[in-house]
């Protein structure tokens, strides 16, 4: 049983890192929620084997299940929806800003791509003017 | 005394919430936000004293024992931290209350501000991992409303970054959670440091290394760090000084903690003097490529990383305590740096170099300011960063790591040479005229930061006493778990 909920942990993070590699806000958002879902079932998974309901009275002699992890997972469940309806409202708002859901580039990084951009430019303006002068 | 544990996690929570009830009303905000501050830090204070002068306060709360219950407790690292902490909380609030109503500050910043000041002493107090976790989110998420004050877009494409990676390590921080559950049966710092000794030795590394990512990715270490120059800049000054000051350092707190209590080994430790020395060398020559007050200091958050991850890698006492001391001084420093920053901002309307100068004509104040804790973040003596790297590089010498020793001076002088950059750009040539001169509440807030920079230099001597005792504590982890677990 605990090999399954493995097996669906690791593709809850093998999709949840996809998704977080792509350039859509929308999809990177899923991707988050996959991952922190995997999250979430590995530390149900550490509680170990299932058990009785571990409320008071108990019941027969049979194990209890651990009640840490489940108090723990709700914590975590509670925090990741906090955080993902304030990432949507970013995505929502930067879609309104820029019209796209694309993530936007570094600023850094356009202020050198448009200064390659310039100098090639450049380099094509001289290769025209040589052309022209000869 | 141990009340005054909970009590600095609760009360910031509860004024937040007041102060939001309150409304509009800004005096009122004010008179909370800061008496609430000031509240946390003199049980800072009060929590420190007790933590030097006897036994730690430890407070089990709902008087569960130990392993059981949730712990919190402020051994002397964690007071050392709580106290600076909160002296910054304050300073910058003050600063914040000038910027307020002048700038884009809204009517929330005071409750996501003591959110804030929740979080960051919720991290630093917390005896148990999944606290730590709680502390952390809790940090984080009044980090990422306040880093949206603004919400242009600029603002929206560089918080998008920073929460994602921000949510990521937090997912990680999970799988940690998980695994340790799995192996030992415990989350409890003290109860760990004790059972994570029966397991394994490879499984212990793994999750050590795994630890170390998660942490290094919030603390932003090398490789871990390209999220930081990105996101701190677009947020308005006091938002900026107070992340630079705190966030990144309560994530090498917590490295030290853990690295210490639960993963600690004999001698010195390659890897981490590795990634120490990768993050001082690639934080300053991105900050010698920058051209922006504060770009070029969000570089060095990074770089001045390195410094405080190599005190631990050389895992000794005087090596830990040259780690605290220079977490210290840091603190305070780099506030100090971003908020001088954010005044030049605040009278020229920019803060990039080529387009301000002549600032040491008009606003002689401002380069008052700006000269000791630019020297200081050199390391030049009599400054405390001086004192501080003086400590690393001798424990460097004694241990004979030469390369680390090579690397953190290059750094320092690169440091210089990229704060004399800052000095010839903005404070001398040719005077730009200024829009607006800024408020006297901000002089006085830096002002007093740079007081609190000087006497850490001028009180070099108890500090790093107090510092060593602090890492004696550290490096016996057996210390620790007996300050939790021995009463009970």
């Amino acid at each position: 049983m605990s090999l399954v909920s493995l097996g669906v942990v690791s593709v809850l993070f093998t999709v949840g890192t996809y998704l977080l590699l792509q350039r859509t806000l929308s999809r990177v958002i899923i991707g988050l929620g996959l991952i922190s879902h995997g999250a979430n079932l590995l530390i149900m998974l550490s509680a170990g084997a299932p058990g009785q309901p571990p409320v008071l009275p108990i019941e027969g002699s049979q194990p209890v299940a651990d009640p840490l992890p489940q108090a723990l997972v709700l914590t975590a469940i509670v925090i990741t929806f906090g955080i993902t309806a304030f990432l949507l409202a970013l995505a929502l708002r930067s879609y309104l800003l820029t019209g796209s859901d694309e993530v936007e580039d570094d600023i850094e990084d356009r202020r050198i791509a448009r200064s390659r951009h310039d100098a090639e430019a450049a380099s094509i303006e001289e290769d025209d003017m040589h052309e022209v002068a000869v | 005394m141990s009340w005054l544990l909970p009590a600095v996690v609760a009360v910031p929570i509860l004024a937040a919430g007041f102060t939001i009830l309150v409304g509009r009303r800004l005096l009122l905000q004010r008179v909370v936000a800061f008496s609430t501050v000031g509240f946390v830090l003199a049980a800072a204070i009060a929590l420190l004293v007790q933590a030097d002068a006897a036994d730690p306060a430890v407070a089990q709360i709902g008087g569960w024992p130990a392993p059981i219950g949730i712990t919190l407790i402020a051994d002397r690292f964690a007071a050392i931290m709580l106290t600076v902490s909160a002296a910054m909380l304050v300073a910058v609030l003050v600063y914040a209350m000038a910027q307020l109503g002048r700038d884009a500050l809204d009517w929330w910043f005071h409750a996501k501000y003591l959110i804030l000041t929740a979080g960051v002493s919720l991290s630093i107090v917390t005896g148990d991992l999944f606290n730590l976790f709680v502390g952390f989110e809790v940090m984080l998420i009044a980090s990422y409303v306040l880093l949206t004050v603004k919400s242009g877009s600029n603002e929206i494409r560089a918080t998008m970054t920073y929460v994602v990676i921000n949510l990521v390590a937090s997912a990680l921080f999970l799988v940690v959670v998980a695994f340790i559950y799995t192996t030992t049966g415990t989350l409890n710092f003290a109860d760990l440091s004790v059972r994570i000794q029966e397991i394994d030795p490879g499984v212990r590394s793994a999750l050590g290394v795994l630890m170390l990512v998660v942490f290094g990715i919030k603390a932003a270490i090398f490789p871990l760090f390209m999220w930081l120059p990105d996101s701190y800049p677009t947020a308005p000054t006091p938002v900026t000084a107070i992340f630079a000051g705190l966030l990144t350092k309560v994530g090498v707190f917590v490295i030290i903690r853990t690295q210490t209590l639960l993963f600690s080994q004999e001698g010195p430790s390659t890897l981490l003097l590795l990634i120490a020395g990768a993050t001082m060398a690639v934080g300053v020559l991105g900050a010698i490529a920058q051209n922006d007050i504060k770009r070029i200091l969000s570089f060095h958050i990074v770089s001045q990383i390195g410094y405080m991850i190599m005190g631990l890698g050389l895992l000794s006492i005087a090596g830990l305590a040259a780690s605290i001391l220079f977490i210290t001084h840091q603190i305070v420093v780099k506030t100090g740096l971003f908020l001088v920053g954010g005044m030049v901002e605040e009278e020229h309307g920019t803060g990039a170099l080529d387009k301000i100068g002549g600032v040491l004509h008009r606003s002689p104040v401002i380069a008052l300011l700006f000269l000791p804790l630019a020297l200081s973040l050199a390391g030049i003596p009599p400054f405390s960063g001086f004192v501080a790297k003086l400590a690393l590089l001798q424990e460097g010498f004694a241990l004979e790591r030469w390369v680390i020793v090579g690397v953190s001076l290059a750094a320092s002088l690169l440091t210089l040479f990229s704060m004399t950059k800052i000095w010839g750009g903005v404070f001398w040539g040719e005077s730009t005229p200024a829009e607006r001169r800024s408020a006297p509440a901000m002089t006085i807030a830096t002002g007093a930061v740079v007081a609190m920079s000087l006497a850490v230099a001028l009180f070099a001597g108890p500090i790093t006493d107090l510092a060593a005792r602090a890492a004696a504590d550290l490096i016996d982890p057996s210390i620790y778990a007996g300050f939790v677990l021995g009463g009970n």
